[in-house]
């Protein structure tokens, strides 16, 4: 019986792990487009990100 | 354009949002990405596939028509997207959220329950409870939020809904299980109530899904005028106006290809006008000076001068979109079959619950004892099944009705579709493709059709794109000209090996009474006479077909257009059909009604702007995904492909979904007689419940899955 004390809470513990990664996820806007992440591996360029640090163009 | 300053990351930048409907495959995304990123002043583009959208971030001083110049370059027409249109789906999201921290809390407190209900006794039992609750009390507080808000507004008004119970349920039950598990009693409701948040939320995150898909159709068909005009000052130069400053008396300068911004009259210049967007015709109306124009139509051949008289709320596509919005209104009044079961359910809930505790007190238990009971009604007949029979069932059949190219917009719209006893077909790109095709290109000889082809496709004109297509289609390929140009409102014109050909508006145009099924170009080549390509609208493949399957299910078609009744005539003959012609979209929107009025439930099948209002208006509506945005964002349902038995089919799979649905709901009350006696009788306890509450929603959604074989 001892070993609940240590398994519930690796339990909880994971659920919640998952959880967050749910809820990062979500946020991180991984499920706003569903169909075009499928397309975009299709895109074979070795091309950097766009984001901020995009050096500027003239 | 020329914004030489880098752009660095603390620069304000401004966010636009385009909806980009052309975007249909991974090349197109990149294309845009690609495009939009390399352009002076954009920061980032972001394409969103699903929404068919893309976000820019750019410097303030970059204007939404060089954005959109810049889009076109590329290849992709755009239309601008408001911000509250964008943040529709927040609801889903929330819901979604509010489902994942339940279904997480479920499976945990149902791990420890299973333990508690294997034999767990003593401390171990408490310690499980505690724990127990600790994940169910901030669950309930998170996850219960859509229910309480809901409840507590509708209690406000006095009136009640089926969120009430729901409410009263979860809350009651998990404050008894709070107080059994402090004084250390045997039973604890916790997974009950968690659960039944887990299903309760799956169930409504599916119906707003469903519901995010409906767009607001209205909105789309204001996107149809353009965002400014060119305007010529006092001085006589052109200067760009925003659509807010364009005025009354002002002259506007509407290049070939543009959207007119306002209605007026033309005041220089000669060109034909595409009015599809008024008429739903195809064939391009000849308009000069004089002649009124309509804001949104399309100025085809050349640049004209226009002196505006209606700007904004004044104008017709304006009066359109009010008439949309008006006709809208009796389609939210309608009230789903879930809802008008939750209005019986509802107060009976209460009721039985309340009166089996005042029932046991009577009887001689304590008050403690009474309100466990009552815990258990609430529990037991929580409207688990059946705030899951019908948002299931929906989206099976939506996801099977998806495969055979059928997309739905609207989650009442399989409810209506399948009460619907009459159907009005549009004729112009619903009965018929809506598209030139040319008819008589076997009297030409292979090197005639190399040349037209090639002279067809250094044109945009709608007819020498149906030609170019056409004669791809038979496999002929162009020959090379030379010294090609094209003459707005005249034709195309080339040398080939010496000899000038040209492709232009015949000389003796069919203008006037039968120009509609005769619309023609002619051939020339070098001094010959010149060869007419006539075209025809053509029916759709399986018009016939899919007439008589209407028939089958009980259902009397006729033809609604917009076009003069010598057009219609010919469809209606062959069609077998009777046919109203020459309708104004108010007209058609008065014939829905009228039939409305005389108890019929009306399907709307039609494709152009001017179908808008009347396919706000039926019972039910479809469009084809050739039609208008606005046709498409007015419909319920929208579907893909050249032919019309998609119609047929959705009637047959919406019927087919409410028999489910009624079969889903009789499971559902057949599972509370047996059920809530047992609960009134004090016999269910936390496992009973629990099974009883997960069977009946399996045996539910089971049900709906049958759903996926509706297209057989």
């Amino acid at each position: 019986m001892t070993g609940l004390g240590f398994l519930i809470p690796v339990a909880l513990l994971l659920g919640l792990a998952a959880l967050a990664a749910f809820f990062w996820a979500l946020r991180a806007g991984q499920f706003d487009d569903l169909d075009g992440a499928s397309l975009r591996i299709l895109i074979d360029e070795d091309d950097e990100p766009v984001g901020k640090d995009t050096p500027p163009k003239a | 354009m020329n914004i030489a300053r880098p752009l660095s990351a603390d620069l304000p930048l401004d966010e636009t949002i385009l909806s980009v409907p052309g975007m249909r495959c991974a090349g197109c995304i990149s294309k845009i990405e690609r495009g939009l990123a390399n352009m002076d002043g954009i920061a980032t583009a972001r394409v969103n596939f699903t929404a068919k959208r893309v976000t820019i971030n750019h410097l303030p001083d970059l204007s939404l028509p060089d954005i959109q110049t810049a889009l076109s370059g590329i290849g992709f027409d755009s239309q601008p997207l408001s911000v509250e249109l964008t943040r529709q789906d927040q609801d889903s999201t929330a819901l979604l959220k509010a489902m994942a921290v339940a279904g997480f809390a479920a499976m945990n407190i149902m791990l420890l329950s299973v333990s508690i209900w294997s034999g767990a006794t003593g401390a171990t039992r408490d310690m499980f409870h505690w724990l127990s609750a600790l994940i169910a009390i901030p669950t309930v507080a998170y996850a219960g939020q859509p229910f309480f808000h809901s409840a507590i507004k509708v209690l406000r008004h006095g009136r009640t809904n089926m969120d009430v119970p729901i409410s009263i349920g979860v809350g009651l039950t998990t404050l008894m299980s709070l107080y059994e598990t402090a004084t250390g009693g045997h039973h604890a409701w916790f997974d009950g109530a968690v659960m039944l948040l887990f299903f309760l939320l799956t169930g409504r995150w599916l119906d707003s899904v469903m519901r995010d898909r409906a767009r607001d159709g209205v909105t789309a068909l204001l996107q149809h005028r353009s965002a400014g005009a060119w305007t010529l000052d006092n001085d006589g130069r052109a200067v760009w106006t925003d659509a807010a400053n364009v005025q009354p008396g002002m002259v506007m300068l509407v290049a070939l290809g543009e959207r007119l911004a306002a209605d007026g009259v033309i005041i220089k210049g000669y060109t034909r006008i595409d009015m599809s967007l008024m008429t739903g015709e195809f064939a391009p109306e000849p308009h000069r000076m004089g002649d009124k124009v309509l804001a949104g139509t399309l100025n085809l051949d050349a640049p004209i001068e226009v002196e505006i008289t209606a700007v904004g709320n004044d104008t017709t596509i304006a009066d359109i979109a009010r008439m949309m919005e008006d006709a809208g209104q009796g389609k939210s009044r309608y009230v789903r079959l879930a809802d008008r079961a939750a209005r019986y359910y509802a107060p009976a809930v209460h009721t039985l619950a309340a009166g089996s505790a005042i029932g046991w007190l009577i009887a001689g238990a304590n008050l403690h004892q009474a309100l466990l009971i009552a815990v258990a009604v609430l529990l037991i007949t929580c409207p688990c099944a059946l705030g899951l029979a019908v948002p299931v069932a929906q989206i099976v059949s939506a996801g099977a009705l998806m495969k055979r190219g059928i997309l739905l917009k609207d989650g009442s719209a399989l409810e209506r579709l399948s009460e619907v006893d009459c159907v009005m077909l549009d004729k112009t790109g619903t009965l018929t493709l809506g598209r030139p095709t040319p008819q008589n290109l076997d009297d030409f000889t292979p090197q005639e059709l190399g040349i037209a082809l090639a002279l067809a496709r250094t044109s945009r004109h709608v007819l020498s794109n149906a030609l170019a297509r056409a004669i791809d289609a038979r496999g002929i390929s162009a020959l090379s000209l030379d010294d090609v140009r094209e003459e707005a409102g005249k034709g195309v014109f080339a040398v080939w090996q010496g000899e000038k050909v040209r492709l232009v508006r015949p000389e003796q145009q069919t203008s006037g009474n039968n120009a509609t099924s005769d619309i023609a170009s002619a051939l020339i080549i070098g001094e010959g006479a010149e060869k007419l390509i006539r075209f025809t609208d053509a029916l759709r493949p399986d018009a016939a077909d899919t007439l008589s399957q209407l028939q089958d299910l009980g259902l009397e078609s006729s033809i609604i257009s917009g076009d003069r009744m010598d057009a219609v005539a010919p469809v209606a003959r062959a069609l077998g059909l009777t046919a109203m012609a020459g309708l104004h979209p108010q007209e058609k929107l008065d014939a829905i009604m009228r039939l409305r009025d005389a108890g019929k439930k009306v399907l709307m099948v039609g494709d152009g702007i001017n179908d808008g209002p009347a396919l706000a208006a039926g019972h039910a509506s479809i469009a084809p995904a050739s039609a208008s945005d606005v046709g498409q964002q007015a419909a319920d349902l929208v579907f893909v492909g050249d032919g019309l038995t998609p119609i047929p089919l959705a009637i047959r799979a919406a019927r087919k979904t409410m028999k489910i649905v009624r079969e889903n709901l009789m499971l559902a009350i057949g599972y509370n007689v047996i059920a809530v006696p047992m609960a009134i009788a004090g016999m269910v306890t936390p496992l009973i419940a629990a099974l009883a509450m997960s069977g009946s929603s399996l045996l539910v959604i089971g049900n709906a899955l049958r759903l996926n074989r509706i297209d057989r």
